[in-house]
């Protein structure tokens, strides 16, 4: 699965995402009722940023039997490891912004 | 101990000015700011400066360099190590018929992104978080 950088960015944006990827990082697998457990976050605010963290490929989940459990998909932070595929684009960025400051310098 | 591999990040770009004025804007504080990043690089071979962004939680926003090489209007070239990742930048300024060709290559990044990741040097908090600055910067 191919996640975009940009969406990546977006859920771990959140530090009680990053929280929660970082516990199921940690500790395996787990239920929404064991990761709202001293997490001092409600249960639906839990569920919903699960299934944002779902949405960008970091978390799986399976049903067993009543509940759902969640484990963390590390290899979907591959794309944010590349190194240099960002500086590429951060490099092409900047001469941009180059020329346009060389533009305006005038003669 | 092991030997890593490094490859490298390169652009090539010919601008339509003359080296000397793309050397100004390569070395002159404000007009680097300008384009790049804040800073307090001087055009001095041993100079320890930094490249500064904002702060991020685990991340303190700096880029520490040393300025390596300077050849007025030719080549100029400093490190560029942050978040446990050590890079070496090298700009190359050729004149040409219609301005220069500007190169630039970052070289230093190990192959093995994954065990860089996994590495001791920072946790991957850290590392989100370096990162995302470098990407917020880009817009």
């Amino acid at each position: 699965m191919q996640t975009a950088p940009d969406a990546l960015f977006k859920s771990l944006a959140d530090p009680t995402r990053r929280a929660l990827f970082e516990r199921l990082s940690r500790h395996g697998e787990q239920t929404v009722r064991m990761l709202t457990d001293n997490s001092g976050v409600s249960q639906p605010a839990v569920s919903k940023h699960l299934g944002v963290l779902r949405h960008a490929g970091l978390v799986r989940s399976r049903h067993r039997g009543r509940e759902t459990h969640y484990s963390a998909q590390p290899r979907a932070l591959a794309p944010l490891v590349d190194w240099m595929s960002y500086y590429s684009s951060f490099w092409h960025d900047r001469f941009d912004r180059l020329e346009a400051l060389l533009k305006r310098m005038g003669q | 101990m092991t030997t890593a591999a490094t490859r490298s990040v390169v652009i090539e770009r010919e601008i339509p000015y003359p080296p000397d004025k793309i050397w100004r804007a390569l070395t002159e504080g404000v007009l680097i700011k300008e384009w790049l990043l804040d800073n307090n690089f001087e055009p001095v071979v041993g100079h320890r400066f930094n490249f500064r962004v904002k702060p991020v939680p685990n991340w303190n926003g700096l880029i520490d360099s040393e300025v390596l090489v300077v050849e007025p209007n030719k080549k100029l070239s400093y490190s560029w190590n942050t978040l446990g990742l050590e890079t070496v930048v090298v700009f190359t300024l050729v004149a040409t018929s219609g301005g220069t060709l500007v190169r630039m290559e970052q070289s230093g990044f190990p192959t093995d992104h994954e065990a860089a990741y996994r590495g001791a040097n920072y946790g991957w908090q850290k590392f989100i978080g370096g990162l995302e600055r470098v990407v917020a910067g880009l817009q």
